[in-house]
């Protein structure tokens, strides 16, 4: 009971894949796989207590150690900088933060640049960097509509394929960062767990490279 | 008096338990002011966890401010005498809390050794944190890192002070793959990455990562003998068991410069203890020799404690006519017995209690156990 590892999954696709990938790597739950309405899912002999929540909750549940370990996007880990450890980077996920707008945006550097996001505190990073001034327009979602109705000039989001900007005749303009899903611990538990840890964060490592090696 | 361990919430204990031990070592308490002007804060910053300070003007027009640290202050008002300076002190601090808390109020008791150090002056130190740990929590472990090691090994591989803050970044989150970014993009050697790799890897008891360490930084050899006598130093004093090499945990640089630690203990999710040397802070205030000294955060011993069960131990209930003098008698025999007891006409709402008494006609009656 004790040294249970309680890892905080994100809920959804990716969150799915992760788990089958903990699972391969020699830490299975069967519980998880029927269907039920508990939140939480444990198999003792493996030594892990998995549980979904909010991606862009995972962070929180693993900064203040309700979860010993999780799984959460580079964006959030660099939008609310928690403190935590980033031990691996699961290459799962992949996409990158961009600013994209209008296909034909022609920047005029003499005004200040409106930008609509989810991620202000990466908006303001960026732009901040290269000293430009910017307003922020901070919102939930749907961030796409803001550039077409004029509400900003551009928008700082995540891009996968871009099909929605293509569709809506905008184009990713600039890089600012790649984006895959890590494998964070609490900075305590890492301290008080660190065998399970450590073993845990080697076994996934294995089999992630290996499985790349068979991609290839 | 009673017990006090039952009257004192765990904070108050741990305030207790470690005055005592910092007096029993000969540090001598520091009581301080509430307020301090608020230029010593201003002019140094980044010293501080954070840089909101409660301010106000003082009755000569002065700008004061609440208290965020005590350190600062300490240094200001240390002496200048030859040899050592041992003082402690628990005081309350004033700091903002987590991204959306207003400011709070925070206990803090710690300990500062200021002037010539040595080697055995900085173990002292240490060992005192690491039973500080001990007599609050029963698990409970403290990392040492040496900033010296770090800073002479990125020396070494770069002078580029951008990469050099990347790679600390790295090293303070244990992130490998970033950390092999970043060295790519400052041009460092795959050999060079691995090594720093396994730096920030670093973690476990001292006879296994000393070596490791000094494998990894072998040009820093007086950081490494330092550590050595200091581990000597914890095992004859039982302690090595409970402390932990690992070179993720930070200071800032422009005031740290050797040894630093933090404490951790199982149950409470972030650091309870952080210290170490800050030789370039005392040099920035103007004083002469270096400075040694840790605080341990009570606030957060809050959360360790599970809420009783019980208000209280026995509610007594009286009726209309009844003796108030017998009353008190019959509840003082009780509360005599070690008994708490909340006396009553009715009962209270979502009151919790073991036991039910009713005084009646002059006498006690045991009613009911527990609700």
């Amino acid at each position: 009971m004790k040294n249970l590892l309680n890892i905080a999954l994100p809920k959804g696709r990716l969150g799915s894949n992760v788990l089958g990938c903990f699972e391969k790597a020699g830490y299975p739950c069967p519980d998880i796989h029927a269907s039920t309405r508990r939140l939480v899912f444990e198999n003792p002999e493996a030594g892990v207590r998995y549980f979904w929540v909010k991606p862009s909750d995972v962070a929180i549940y693993v900064e203040r150690g309700a979860a010993d370990l999780g799984v959460a996007g580079k964006d959030i880990l660099l939008e609310y900088v928690p403190k935590v450890y980033e031990l691996l980077d699961t290459g799962m996920g992949v996409c990158r933060m961009a600013v994209a707008g209008p296909k034909d945006f022609r920047d005029d550097p003499s005004r200040t640049l409106r930008v609509a996001t989810k991620f202000p505190r990466i908006a303001r990073d960026h732009y901040g960097a290269k000293s430009r001034e910017i307003d922020i327009i901070h919102l939930n979602g749907s961030i796409e509509l803001a550039p077409i109705l004029g509400l900003s000039d551009v928008i700082v989001d995540i891009i996968e394929t871009g099909t929605t900007l293509r569709e809506n005749d905008l184009a990713p303009l600039e890089d600012i960062v790649p984006v895959s899903a890590r494998l964070i611990a609490n900075q305590v538990s890492y301290q008080f767990k660190h065998a399970e840890i450590d073993r845990l964060c080697r076994d996934l490592d294995q089999f992630l490279a290996q499985r790349q090696e068979e991609k290839k | 008096m009673g017990d006090l361990k039952q009257v004192l919430r765990r904070e108050e204990q741990a305030i207790y338990r470690l005055r005592a031990l910092y007096q029993s070592f000969g540090y001598r308490p520091y009581k301080m002011n509430k307020f301090e002007e608020y230029d010593l804060y201003a002019h140094n910053k980044s010293f501080l966890q954070s840089e909101q300070i409660l301010t106000f003007t003082d009755t000569d027009g002065r700008l004061m401010a609440l208290k965020p640290d005590v350190t600062l202050s300490i240094i200001k008002n240390a002496k200048e005498t030859a040899g050592l300076q041992k003082l402690c002190y628990s005081e309350t601090v004033y700091r903002p809390s987590g991204a959306y808390g207003g400011f709070r109020e925070i206990m803090q008791a710690g300990l500062e050794c200021v002037g010539d150090l040595d080697l055995f002056a900085t173990g002292e130190v240490t060992l005192l944190a690491v039973q500080s740990l001990a007599s609050v929590a029963g698990r409970y472990l403290l990392d040492l890192s040496h900033l010296g090691v770090l800073t002479g090994a990125l020396d070494e591989l770069t002078g580029s002070e951008q990469a050099k803050r990347g790679i600390l970044r790295c090293i303070g989150q244990k992130n490998p793959h970033e950390l092999a970014a970043v060295c790519r993009e400052a041009g460092l050697s795959e050999d060079a990455c691995k090594r720093l790799q396994a730096l920030a890897k670093l973690h476990g008891p001292l006879p296994e990562t000393i070596p490791a360490l000094g494998k990894l930084c072998p040009n820093q050899r007086a950081e490494l003998a330092e550590l050595e006598g200091l581990h000597r130093m914890l095992e004859t004093a039982g302690a090595a068991e409970h402390v932990v090499l690992d070179l993720s945990i930070g200071g800032d640089m422009r005031y740290y410069n050797g040894l630093i630690f933090q404490g951790f203990v199982d149950g409470v999710a972030e650091p309870i203890l952080s210290g170490g040397r800050y030789d370039s802070l005392v040099a920035k205030l103007g004083k002469r020799g270096g400075a040694v000294g840790f605080a341990v955060y009570l606030d957060l011993l809050e959360r360790f404690d599970r809420s009783p069960d019980y208000d209280v131990d026995v509610l007594l209930l009286y009726g209309d006519e009844c003796n108030p003098a017998a009353l008190h008698k019959a509840a003082s025999g009780l509360r005599d017995s070690g008994h708490t007891v909340r006396v009553e006409q009715s009962r209270p709402k979502g009151l919790h209690y073991r036991q039910l008494y009713q005084f009646k006609e002059g006498r006690l009656e045991h009613f009911e156990e527990s609700t």
